[in-house]
């Protein structure tokens, strides 16, 4: 039994079969062949058994994200049938007597080249369907290779370098019993996408992810961060026990479904959870909250290769709107830039992305882009209880500006003649330093306040939330930070307005009976944490 | 032979998307279809080869068509950028 360490970045206990999610590029061997016909034959087949697997892909994904969405995988399919590719695959086998597996990924880098070195953001983007329609290939001609997150066939406790959206999208979440990652962090893609889904998660393993060994029997302890590698029967019957405890736990929170996060004292919390796609809202549902303290907006440009469009970003929020039926929904626009980019907005290359061209900078730069969003939000307001959010305010003027933008938004739609429900509420994510100091001034301007613990913590420290070396020096229970919220709450109260917390330390139960002290009045977690917290807020007891 | 020159107007110029159904349109058709751009001139129906061109927004593309049934093809081709792009 081996026992490794890293971040535990979902809680929960899973014991299973490691399967791990290769990574191509180590795995190419050039090797000398002398069959050539026999070679062409195992590329033919393995050409049309990856076709044949992205038409299975692409009429799944028509289902689910529609036509415009799903036509990257029509794209991947021409591109694998293109004849310059493959004609470059096949002459590499007939010339230069390689195997299939490396005339693929030669072909693949040599294609992906031709487009990393266009001139054109979007063009240079496209290098990584080449790659990745080698590597369908490549898992094609060589099954031992066939480990990826789409082909799982049974469940298993998958173990991968980093998981990137593009590969998540396409898995599927029964298969998945926990993720163990080397890299990572605490709020990094995979992290939250396991704690939304509920299931177990270590990321940041580093080198030790070297020890993990496909096919081992593992035990990951997701609160914890360890991993237990070929456990003994001890230390499996402890984390069998560990495991059945959890589980009843779970049971338990479901009895409070139903219930409402009351104090001892009577005092009222509203816990909303916060979520990254409309597909989350069956876990928010699931898990009973009050509400949604923080939907993010930037999956709908993430999963597209282009900018959405109005009606695409309307639907999107009127089904979430819909699917709530009344109870509040917080939509937060765009936040893009700093981690998270996407190929086509062409945000040049920055020396400090978190402190750079991003969120509510964009919009205020681009106001066709956000424009767009607004229609689309202020339309879907028709449909259930919205509000609006804006991110990374740092002033006064920037909330103004917002305001006559979203008039204006107003005015063109009530002259269009197009239905909008007025009431909806305005407010700030608070998690610059700069809106804690004018938060007695913002509060005038806004409904309502929502503090971004993350990346106020990351501001108030300055620590980068990404820079492992420094990670733990990230402390979002930092008396700093403790008082930049309470002097946020105050000034919340002092205006009449009402205050919530949608940042990671929302879920911290040790902090729970300070945040209600102070004022705070609505905590806003993942949807898996939402029981417990409600739990938590019950205990609390104010009158001493 | 028969060609015609259009300006594309997408803003994202003839990226992934476009291109791919401008090369499925072509690839349903039985006449040689090309497109020029800069003197450089390649086939309709090779995708790496239509996006090799990187065609960008208020480019002037020559697209032409050659062969049996050209007359409908060019039809098809061009009511079909008219249509997308």
């Amino acid at each position: 039994m081996k026992k490794i360490s890293g971040i535990g970045a979902s809680k929960g206990i899973a014991i299973g079969k490691l399967t791990l999610c290769v990574n191509i590029d180590d795995h190419i061997a050039k090797k000398d062949i002398t069959d050539v016909a026999s070679e062409l034959t195992r590329l033919d087949i393995a050409k049309e058994a990856a076709v044949e697997a992205l038409n299975e892909i692409y009429l799944k994904a028509m289902k689910r994200v529609g036509e415009k969405n799903s036509m990257i995988f029509q794209i991947h399919i021409m591109m694998l049938q293109d004849d310059d590719f493959y004609s470059a695959m096949q002459n590499a086998i007939k010339n230069d007597k390689v195997n299939a597996e490396y005339a693929v990924w030669q072909a693949g880098k040599q294609f992906s080249e031709m487009f990393s070195q266009m001139d054109d953001e979007y063009m240079r983007g496209r290098a990584a369907d080449v790659i990745d329609i080698s590597k369908r290939l490549i898992r094609c001609l060589d099954k031992s290779l066939a480990n990826g997150l789409d082909s799982l066939t049974a469940p298993a406790i998958v173990g991968a370098v980093d998981l990137m959206p593009s590969e998540t999208v396409q898995m599927d979440k029964t298969m998945v019993l926990a993720f163990v990652t080397r890299e990572g962090s605490k709020s990094s893609h995979s992290a939250i996408l396991a704690r939304t889904m509920g299931i177990p998660a270590v990321v940041g393993l580093a080198d030790a992810f070297t020890q993990l060994a496909d096919g081992a029997s593992v035990i990951v302890d997701g609160e914890a961060g360890d991993i237990f590698i070929e456990p003994d029967d001890q230390t499996l019957h402890e984390y069998q026990i560990r495991q059945s405890e959890f589980m009843r736990q779970q049971q338990e929170l479901k009895l409070l479904k139903g219930t409402k996060a009351i104090t001892k004292n009577g005092v009222q919390i509203e816990i909303n959870a916060n979520i990254g796609h409309p597909s989350d809202v069956n876990m928010v549902l699931e898990n009973d909250a009050d509400g949604i303290g923080l939907f993010r907006s930037e999956f709908l440009y993430m999963e597209s290769n282009t900018f959405p469009t109005e009606e695409e970003q309307f639907k999107a929020y009127k089904t979430v709107l819909e699917k709530m039926g009344g109870k509040r929904v917080i939509i937060r626009t765009l936040d893009l830039g700093a981690d998270k980019q996407v190929p086509y907005m062409n945000i040049p290359k920055e020396e400090n992305p978190a402190m750079g061209y991003r969120a509510i900078r964009i919009c205020l730069d681009r106001p066709a882009l956000f424009i767009t969003q607004l229609r689309a939000l202020i339309r879907a307001s028709a449909f259930g209880k919205l509000a609006i959010m804006f991110p990374m305010i740092i002033s006064v003027d920037e909330v103004k500006q917002v305001k006559s933008i979203v008039e204006k938004v107003k005015n063109d739609l009530t002259a269009e003649k197009i239905a909008f429900d007025a009431n909806f509420e305005l407010g700030i994510m608070i998690e610059t330093p700069a809106s804690v100091m004018l938060s007695d001034l913002l509060a005038k301007e806004v409904d309502f306040f929502s503090i971004g613990t993350n990346d106020l913590t990351q501001y108030t420290l300055a620590v980068d939330r990404m820079n492992h070396s420094i990670s733990k020096l990230f402390d979002s229970r930092h008396p700093a930070v403790l008082r930049m919220i309470q002097m946020t709450a105050e000034n919340a109260k002092k205006a009449g307005i009402w205050v919530g917390i949608c940042g990671e330390s929302a879920a911290d139960t040790t902090l729970t009976e300070f945040y209600v002290k102070i004022g705070v009045s609505e905590l806003s977690v993942t949807p898996s944490a939402v029981l417990e917290l409600r739990k938590a807020v019950q205990q609390v007891d104010l009158k001493d | 032979m028969k060609s015609f020159q259009y300006v594309i107007k997408d803003a994202a110029g003839l990226h992934a998307r476009p291109a791919g159904l401008l090369v499925k349109c072509a690839a349903s058709c039985d006449s040689e279809i090309k497109i020029e751009l800069r003197s450089k001139s390649v086939s309709a129906k090779k995708l790496f080869a239509v996006m090799g061109l990187c065609v960008k927004q208020n480019d002037e593309i020559t697209i032409t068509v050659e062969g049996a049934n050209e007359e409908a093809d060019y039809k098809k081709i061009k009511e079909f950028c008219e249509q997308e792009f």
